[in-house]
């Protein structure tokens, strides 16, 4: 009888064991992530970073399971969206919304369903539908680099500025510049866009050495342009005339500051690892009772010789 | 031969009126970009544009030739990134091996024709023996060829080796009697383009199988065979840009060449060529890459609109330019 009793006991721990699994498995979280494909370096190092802090947590989380999906243009990206929820069924959503406005429905669709969203870099159209929003410091960017023009350049002297793709965040940067130098006696000869692109900065630069005699700074507001302006200045054999100032710390410039070059005597930071930072909270959220919803703004941080190292990744491809 | 010319002099300066349209347009280009800033016209300036116009260039000559024999090509701006991708890789994975030289650079050049010219055919292939459409094929190898550069560089740049550059760069930024390679090879390109289209049969069997296939194949042209080259040559002309292009930067990302085949394209209609074929000019092409040059170059010297507006701007001329020669034609 004891003997029976003892194999009951077992069966019964086992069936309650095996119920206890089926609902661990119950527990298991999918996470979306939606972000732009790789188009350029900013947003490569950004792909980068994604797929890094997905490899690692899903080695840490066995109850955690990730959906990458990156898009070309917003339409691909809502579609994406529109599928993790249909047939992926996730449980929360990483998003760098490709534009603000047309992605701002669809997410809101998104969290309407009780799905939590976490918005990353670009701010939807309308306010409160993400539960967790995790960005660069655009004004501090423009704020940074202005105060550095100002507190390295004297009264009168003049500057030139690209500007990235028309955007409310490259607006944000550059009415913070503008406001940073004001009142400085610092000269902006004109800003034109380069579309954070190389070549069209190539392009712009050339014509504002043909254009301008006198320039002691360029505000190239980012890295990948600070290349091209580079370019056209030891095309114009004017390097030592100028200094050039990018932005967002792209590993070959952080190496030339790190390595004491006059052309780029600082940079500032806005690091592409914010999106490690969106997933690495959402998933805590997930798995555990810390409360993570609200507003994460990373600072931007001012690179120059002394601190270059540490805002230098060697595998990234950024 | 005097009285043909006074008997009908109004119809003479009507059709002149057409051919020099596009040349007239540069004309007014000029005169309204020297009028807004004086630099406009300092040889370095010119020299400028002229240099930036050549990459387009050259593949807008070898676009002339597959817009006129009736096609299209959507991929060379993809295509010219992974070109200069590839070009980028072979030549730094063969620096331990032959080290930084003229030898490595010729090696590079090498590639960057080859590979243009293997993915020209395989446009020729699907266009012109398996007969998809052209927009079709060159829409899915543009996407192809972007995702590859792309995938490539990890999302990122692909950069030319350091100890590269150097050798490397005198073939942008240097050349003979103050112009420079890109100038040079483009202007090269262009006669060579501007001679095949009027005199060889080559040139006459692309604008016969523009206007009209069926004709063409009764006239023992041998379609398949000029449409293929069509591509092929564009695909060559890709890599002979490319190798223009990547000493200038020296890096290639998923971001190098974008829209560049809309204004190849865009540089065709204006300079005459007929979009449906049939009809192809060359030297047009070029007048048409050097106007969309001129504009850009005269918005950023002189910013009397907002920067928000130059798209705008372009636009409008691209479609004045074409506007005033439909209008001549109809007359003629």
């Amino acid at each position: 009888m004891n003997r029976r009793d003892i194999f009951k006991g077992a069966a019964l721990v086992a069936g309650l064991a095996g119920a206890t699994v089926a609902q661990a498995q119950d527990e298991t979280f999918t996470i979306g992530v939606a972000i732009p494909s790789a188009t350029h370096g900013f947003m490569g190092g950004l792909n980068f970073h994604a797929r890094d802090t997905i490899e690692r947590l899903e080695a840490t989380y066995d109850n955690i399971e990730f959906v990458l999906a990156t898009a070309g243009d917003a339409a691909k990206m809502v579609n994406d969206i529109e599928d993790m929820v249909a047939t992926r069924g996730i449980d929360a959503l990483v998003v760098l919304p490709f534009e603000s406005e047309p992605l701002t429905s669809p997410v809101q669709a998104v969290a309407e369903q009780g799905i939590w969203v976490t918005v990353v870099d670009r701010g939807l159209s309308v306010e409160g539908i993400e539960d967790l929003y995790v960005a660069g410091d655009n004004p501090g960017f423009g704020r940074m680099a202005g105060e550095y023009f100002v507190e390295n350049l004297e009264d009168g002297d003049n500057i030139v500025v690209l500007r990235g793709i028309p955007t409310t965040l490259d607006n944000e940067r550059v009415e913070a510049f503008s406001a940073a130098i004001e009142g400085s006696g610092i000269n902006v000869l004109d800003m034109q866009h380069g579309n954070w692109n190389r070549d069209d900065a190539f392009t712009v630069m050339q014509d504002f050495l043909s254009r301008f005699d006198d320039i002691d700074a360029v505000w190239a507001s980012d890295d990948d342009m600070a290349i091209g302006v580079l370019a056209a200045i030891e095309q114009a054999e004017r390097e030592d005339e100028m200094w050039v100032m990018g932005g967002a710390g792209m590993k070959e410039i952080i190496g030339r500051i790190r390595d004491g070059d006059p052309q780029l005597p600082a940079n500032v930071s806005y690091p592409p690892a914010q999106i490690s930072t969106a997933i690495e909270l959402t998933a805590l959220g997930l798995v555990s009772d810390t409360p993570v919803s609200g507003r994460f703004i990373i600072g931007s941080q001012l690179i120059t010789p002394e601190n270059a190292e540490q805002f230098y990744f060697e595998d990234s491809p950024f | 031969m005097t009285d043909a010319s006074t008997s009908t002099p109004p119809r003479r300066m009507r059709l002149n009126f057409h051919v020099f349209g596009p040349l007239l347009a540069m004309v007014a280009v000029m005169v309204i970009g020297a009028s807004l800033n004086l630099s406009f016209l300092s040889p370095e300036n010119l020299t400028n544009v002229a240099a930036r116009s050549a990459f387009i260039g050259i593949i807008a000559v070898g676009m002339t030739f597959v817009i006129t024999a009736g096609g299209i090509d959507l991929s060379v701006g993809a295509m010219a990134a992974f070109v200069a991708g590839v070009m980028i890789m072979v030549m730094n994975a063969l620096v331990p091996v032959m080290g930084a030289g003229v030898p490595l650079i010729m090696v590079g050049m090498a590639t960057a024709l080859l590979v243009g010219g293997a993915a020209g055919m395989l446009n020729g292939v699907l266009i012109a023996k398996v007969r998809i459409e052209a927009f079709i094929v060159t829409l899915g190898s543009m996407g192809i060829y972007r995702s590859l550069v792309t995938w490539l560089a990890d999302g990122g740049t692909l950069s030319l080796d350091f100890t590269l550059r150097g050798v490397y760069r005198p073939v942008y930024y240097e050349g003979i009697l103050g112009l420079s390679w890109p100038i040079i090879v483009f202007a090269i390109v262009a006669i060579l383009g501007e001679l095949a289209m009027r005199h060889t049969a080559y040139g006459r069997h692309c604008a016969a199988i523009g206007a009209n296939e069926q004709v063409a194949v009764y006239s023992a042209v041998k379609v398949a065979r000029v449409r293929m080259a069509t591509y092929v040559v564009l695909g060559m002309l890709v890599g002979l840009a490319t190798i223009m292009y990547v000493p200038r930067l020296g890096s290639a990302s998923g971001n190098t060449g974008v829209l560049w085949e809309l204004e190849a394209i865009a540089a065709v209609i204006i300079g005459g060529t007929v979009l449906k074929g049939g009809f192809g000019r060359v030297w047009g092409t070029v007048i048409g890459v050097l106007i969309l040059s001129l504009i850009g170059n005269i918005l950023n010297l002189a910013s009397i609109v907002s920067p928000y507006l130059n798209g705008a701007i372009q636009g409008v001329i691209v479609i004045l330019a074409v506007v005033l020669q439909r209008e001549s034609k109809s007359a003629d």
